[in-house]
């Protein structure tokens, strides 16, 4: 690969990313404190270079719980947009691919989770499950599929009336098979960006459920759970709200400019 | 033209089935139901929790049940907050005006900041303008916006004092003089409204932007420009004229971002709207409650999604005859 030949916006979030990626896996090594330990003596300590970024109403050291929290939001960002992708794909496929009544019934469904404050929704189940993590993985991933379904099955329309599509139809290749085999291929670059930006609007949701209490449950840190003991001390402790924010913006910016990049890099109208 | 209205309000009426059953379904098959809470309570006797059970139709099948709600709501009946015996319908009706205030003020925001910054962007294509209008909208649609609002509370409300952080009033309001009074309701809103608008601007302007740049490069354009007419009125009348029609069908899609948007909103500013009514619901377990706002939520945005289609059949003619 020409590297020249890549765009500023994929270059960009992809060294943010890869910077993202080596605090997640490297969180025990990088963290200088316990995420987990409390010292009431040092508590709402302004950033120093003790603690670079401050410490929290509990003494706890706000970079270290932050280094950790980056684990979180990546892996409920990645994992939940997985999930809508697959979900998303599928349907796309087939809604585009046999038409007809099953079409109508996908974008119809499609129709109902696009005209609804999904938001409210997640708010809802997550509210009367438990709060955990899995469950909002599974959530975001559940409600967040249907404006992929419309793209691959926009790109699938075009596609199935092209000549190479019919000759695997004459050749006797099952509908499955050229679905997956023929159609899926060409259907992947508006999945890939829909997949970066999903990811992005992901970690914002999760750090919100996090923010009103109903996302990843303390002691266990997220971005969103540490700005919510920032909202409460926000008179007296600044660097509470100031630095988790920062890193959810950053992450979403990365995410962002990776698809974005993408999206520019595939597509020719663009792309000179 | 009246085949077309009937198939967008049967479409309606099954999404709006479609979105009262899924939340009926979600808050009663999770564990946990009303009557639990009166375990806790030993003041209360076994006949006694059976025959609430009863009243509140508790024992019947789930199915049934729906159906007993949805015949109610078409009386506009929600039936009775559990925390405080008020009418749902009086308790929501209570917190609507505020909700809609916020909402159709940071739509307009969006609306008329979208189009302005989408046409500059169109003007000055490729050069700084351009970019850095384009670069800070994607900022914001990358930003979280509770996080913004806790900035700018910092920032205004506690270093600067110039601006409230919280509810819609202030303490003395009902002391105020009436021009002061509005002055004070401005004051509350002027955060909100900017911060709940920021998000929502880099969808408008990055489609005004595009489209205007692809209506300047038609013929009719060229053939404006020889006949003499000004660049500007070139701009916003023959080329932003032809932007225009897909706009509404964009904020009606938007709508129910900003109304989900304000769940978390509301409570951080502490504004007195729909939004942090249904989180404390949520909260409380209040079922009618939340079967109330849920559904007039969804009401209200598949009303907004209505408006718009119509709106786009009356401005785009081709559309109708689809």
């Amino acid at each position: 690969m020409n590297i020249k030949k890549l765009n500023n916006s994929l270059i960009l979030g992809c060294s943010m990313l890869i910077f993202l990626c080596i605090f997640a896996t490297l969180a025990d090594y990088i963290a200088p404190y316990n995420p987990y330990e409390q010292n009431l003596l040092q508590r709402l300590q302004p950033p120093s270079f003790k603690h670079l970024f401050g410490t929290d109403e509990l003494g706890r050291d706000v970079f270290s719980r932050m280094v950790y929290a980056t684990r979180v939001s990546l892996l409920v960002g990645l994992i939940s947009v997985g999930i809508a992708t697959v979900i998303g794909t599928i349907l796309g496929l087939i809604s585009g691919y046999y038409g007809g009544w099953v079409d109508t019934l996908i974008m119809r469904i499609v129709d109902i989770i696009l005209c609804f404050p999904t938001f409210f929704l997640i708010l809802l189940v997550i509210a009367f499950l438990k709060p955990s993590i899995y469950n909002i993985m599974v959530v975001i991933g559940l409600t967040s599929w249907p404006s992929l379904t419309r793209y691959v099955r926009a790109e699938v329309l075009k596609i199935k009336t092209a000549e190479y599509i019919l000759s695997a139809k004459l050749a006797g290749f099952s509908s499955g098979k050229i679905l997956f085999v023929h159609i899926l291929p060409n259907v992947l670059v508006p999945v890939v960006v829909t997949f970066s930006l999903g990811v992005g609007s992901a970690i914002l949701t999760e750090s919100g459920l996090s923010f009103l209490g109903l996302g990843v449950q303390p002691p266990e840190p997220s971005w969103g759970n540490i700005l919510t003991a920032g909202k409460d001390y926000i008179h007296i402790a600044w660097w509470l709200s100031l630095f988790p924010g920062a890193a959810i913006f950053f992450t979403v910016v990365a995410f962002n400019l990776l698809g974005e990049g993408l999206r520019i890099h595939f597509s020719p109208k663009e792309n000179k | 033209m009246a085949k077309f209205l009937l198939r967008k309000i049967l479409i309606l009426l099954i999404t709006f089935i479609g979105i009262s059953f899924v939340t009926f379904l979600v808050i009663n098959i999770s564990p946990g139901k009303p009557q639990d809470m009166l375990e806790f309570s030993s003041k209360i006797s076994y006949e006694a929790k059976q025959k609430l059970i009863k009243l509140y139709g508790l024992d019947k099948p789930l199915h049934i049940r729906y159906l007993e709600w949805f015949k109610r709501f078409v009386t506009f009946d929600f039936g009775r907050s559990f925390k405080d015996e008020k009418p749902v319908i009086q308790k929501i009706l209570q917190r609507l005006p505020a909700t809609l205030l916020l909402n159709i003020l940071s739509l307009g925001l969006i609306f008329f900041g979208g189009c302005l910054l989408g046409i500059l962007c169109a003007m000055y294509q490729n050069k700084f303008l351009d970019k850095f209008i384009s670069f800070i909208v994607f900022l914001g649609y990358s930003l979280p916006k509770y996080w913004l609002a806790l900035l700018c509370m910092l920032l205004f409300g506690i270093k600067l004092r110039i601006l409230p952080i919280s509810g819609l009033r202030s303490i003395n309001f009902d002391y105020l003089p009436l021009h002061q009074q509005i002055i004070d309701i401005i004051k509350h809103l002027i955060l909100p409204v900017i911060i709940s608008a920021f998000g929502g601007l880099a969808g408008l302007t990055r489609y005004i932007r595009g489209s205007m740049i692809e209506q300047l490069n038609f013929e009719y354009i060229k053939f404006a420009l020889s006949k003499g007419c000004t660049k500007n009125r070139i701009v916003f009348f023959h080329a932003f004229r032809n932007v225009l029609i897909p706009v509404v069908t964009i904020l009606g899609l938007s709508l129910p971002d900003i109304i989900g948007g304000s769940f978390i909103f509301e409570t951080i500013f502490a504004y007195p709207g729909m939004g942090r009514l249904g989180y404390e619901a949520i909260m409380s377990r209040d079922y009618p409650l939340i079967m109330g706002i849920s559904v007039i939520t969804a009401i209200l945005t598949l009303l907004g999604n209505f408006v718009a289609d119509i709106l786009y059949t009356y401005v785009d003619p081709r559309v109708r005859y689809k």
